[in-house]
């Protein structure tokens, strides 16, 4: 077994490191307060390759591996956790159904311009009624011989109003429950197809989360994303992907806010000696640092069993469960230990503990993993 | 057009402690990276590559493990990349270092010569003017900015002290620049992926024409006698006051430790 990076690994690694240093740190704060896309940083990351990691050369990807796609929304979520869910969004959630279900003329119309970065892609399943209970879908497809029409509307779509290509669930066959949901590709733009106002969140402040409406929403019939009645199971394995993206955020976060305690524990100081000399420091970071290894390793182990092409759904589960719930703690101490500071925005943690809330519910919920793993256990 | 640009593998100096007691640098621990002032230079050949198509050389003389920054390299664009290593180049100063790394640029075709001014682990600013020499090839140093004319010919601003001055130098000839000419781009993410599948060619003293006597330490006459870490020195005095009270008390402040004469 072998747990270090490999060498490309560790040269990636240098480069987002520097790049989330020198592009991403600076404007997080103000991209958090004033609730603002980072639109300048999509096209940075587009220009250097971080928007098609994991998309084989011929459809205009990378050919990178998954463990390198999560190292990145790793990096870029340690500085910035609005910056690694739009790039864990728009590869997890977009580019890889298309990847893994679409035909061939698909993968060549969007996949080369969803990874330079020219398009941005966004994913939409949850709906008002339809949240953890995802198979009551009220978005309907009808056949209308040379186009589907949708009605319907979906909410919290991660990248919305900026996203060019969605990846959209809708019942084509009530009668049929989750095998009557299909998954379709809808082009921004499209009549009938519309956003609505973003949210206003407690985190991730700076990305965009709307409400999508379909009105006679008129798509071509190639629009149609694997067959008919199978966007269930479609939705449910990129969702099972999209969790590594997400624990990768959460785990960086987590790792943000260690990095920020590291420092602040050691300058600051109380009783004529820096707080980082008191035992009750070293004993509880000593504790979180342990617990972010090990969510780490649970990332990279699914991430891992994918690239492997191994089963990873429970594995994609508990590291998203872990690392997310570590990221929880992680950074409500890192508040703690700034004290009064931390409660300010002076310092980056309250927005990390922010930012840390929202990867225990988006992509499953902490109890939607829980029943993942269940499952496998008492099958 | 034909670009070789010399880089070297350093410590990050920003990350360095020196032992209070030898007045060494700690090395364990510290990361390598490569030379800003090379990466400066090796952004400057990119640029023609970008712009004219140049094909780049990068070389390095280092141990193995200097391989990393060569691939660095590969990752941002260069198409050859040489690791210059053997046991007969250890303990070299920057006279030794300049007369291997002359011997392997005469194996190698090229039109310009790009180094970065200096490294950060010497600061001695030697190596290229050095190696201009023995290549017997105009140089120019300090370079913060170029131009290419056609023809053969490079527009060069050059920094000073004062200011800058704006040169013209006929190819093919050595430029040592500096790491501020230019803002060095990231490495693309295919380029990492690739940047391993490609040759490092790796070559010892037997690769190049030089005499052994002039290689590694015996072709080093530069000895070091001591060194040590730079005393502190105390606080300065600050005076918030306007200025011709100021005036007054830096005459006097001179007078008192006699860089001008007190009456």
């Amino acid at each position: 077994m072998d747990f270090s990076l490999t060498n490309r690994e560790k040269l990636f690694l240098q480069m987002i490191t520097d790049f989330a240093e020198k592009e991403v740190k600076p404007i997080a704060a103000e991209i958090d307060e004033e609730e603002r896309f980072p639109v300048e940083t999509v096209k940075k990351m587009g220009k250097i390759g971080l928007m098609g990691i994991p998309v084989p050369v011929q459809y205009g990807g990378q050919g990178g591996t998954n463990q390198l796609y999560s190292l990145a929304v790793e990096e870029l979520s340690r500085v910035c956790g609005t910056t690694g869910v739009i790039v864990s969004a728009h590869t997890s959630l977009c580019i890889a159904p298309i990847l893994e279900n679409g035909n061939e003329e698909q993968k060549m119309k969007y996949l080369p311009k969803l990874s330079s970065g020219e398009w941005l892609g966004a994913f939409g399943l949850t709906e008002p009624n339809a949240g953890t209970d995802a198979a009551m879908q009220q978005t309907f497809a009808v056949d209308a011989g040379e186009k589907w029409i949708l009605n319907g509307s979906k909410i919290f779509i991660t990248n919305a109003g900026y996203a060019d290509i969605y990846i959209i669930m809708a019942m084509t066959d009530k009668s049929a429950g989750t095998r009557g949901i299909s998954a379709f590709i809808v082009e921004s733009g499209t009549p009938g197809f519309s956003v609505g106002k973003q949210e206003k969140k407690l985190g991730i402040r700076g990305s965009a989360t709307c409400e999508l409406v379909f009105e006679n929403c008129e798509i071509p019939k190639e629009n149609l994303l694997g067959a008919i009645g199978k966007g269930f199971g479609i939705a449910m394995k990129t969702l099972d992907g999209g969790r590594i993206g997400i624990a990768a955020q959460a785990l960086g976060i987590a790792q943000g806010a260690m990095d920020e305690t590291i420092k602040y524990t050691k300058e600051r100081k109380q009783f004529g000696r820096p707080i980082s000399a008191f035992q009750n420091t070293q004993f509880q970071m000593a504790d979180l640092e342990t617990k972010v290894q090990a969510a780490r390793l649970l990332v990279r182990a699914a991430a891992y069993k994918k690239d492997e092409k191994l089963p990873y759904s429970v594995d994609a589960a508990m590291c998203k469960l872990y690392a997310s719930e570590v990221a929880m703690e992680v950074t409500t101490k890192a508040v703690q230990f700034h004290g009064g500071y931390g409660y300010t925005r002076e310092y980056p943690v309250e927005r990390m503990m922010r930012d840390a809330k929202i990867t225990e519910i988006y992509e499953g919920t902490s109890e939607v993993q829980r029943m993942v793993i269940a499952a496998k256990l008492f099958k | 057009m034909k670009i070789i640009v010399c880089i070297k593998q350093v410590p990050d100096t920003t990350e360095i402690r020196i032992n209070p007691e030898t007045g060494t640098m700690i090395r364990d621990g510290v990361p390598s990276i490569m030379n800003p002032d090379d990466k400066g230079g090796l952004e400057m050949a990119l640029r023609l590559k970008d712009e004219f198509n140049a094909h780049i050389t990068v070389i390095t003389m280092g141990p193995p493990q200097a391989e990393n920054i060569l691939r660095e390299a590969y990752a941002l664009g260069v198409d050859r990349a040489i690791l210059l290593t053997d046991r007969k180049f250890a303990g070299a100063d920057t006279l030794a270092t300049s007369n291997a790394l002359a011997g392997a640029l005469r194996n190698i075709d090229y039109d310009l010569i790009i180094a970065g001014r200096q490294a950060i682990d010497g600061d001695t600013a030697q190596v290229g003017p050095q190696m201009a020499e023995h290549l017997q090839l105009p140089q120019v140093s300090y370079v913060a900015d170029i131009h290419y004319n056609q023809n053969n010919l490079l527009t060069i601003k050059k920094e000073t002290e004062e200011g800058y001055q704006m040169l013209e130098a006929e190819m093919p000839c050595v430029l040592t620049v500096l790491a501020s000419a230019n803002i060095a781009r990231y490495m693309t993410v295919s380029g990492i992926i690739t940047a391993f599948d490609k040759d490092v060619e790796v070559w010892g003293a037997d690769k190049i024409d030089v005499d052994e006597a002039k290689l590694g330490l015996k072709g080093s006459p530069t000895r070091v006698k001591k060194s040590f870490t730079k005393g502190r020195k105390g606080a300065g005095e600050v005076f918030e006051v306007e200025a011709e009270e100021a005036v007054g008390i830096i005459i006097s402040k001179m007078k008192e430790k006699f860089i001008i004469k007190p009456n």
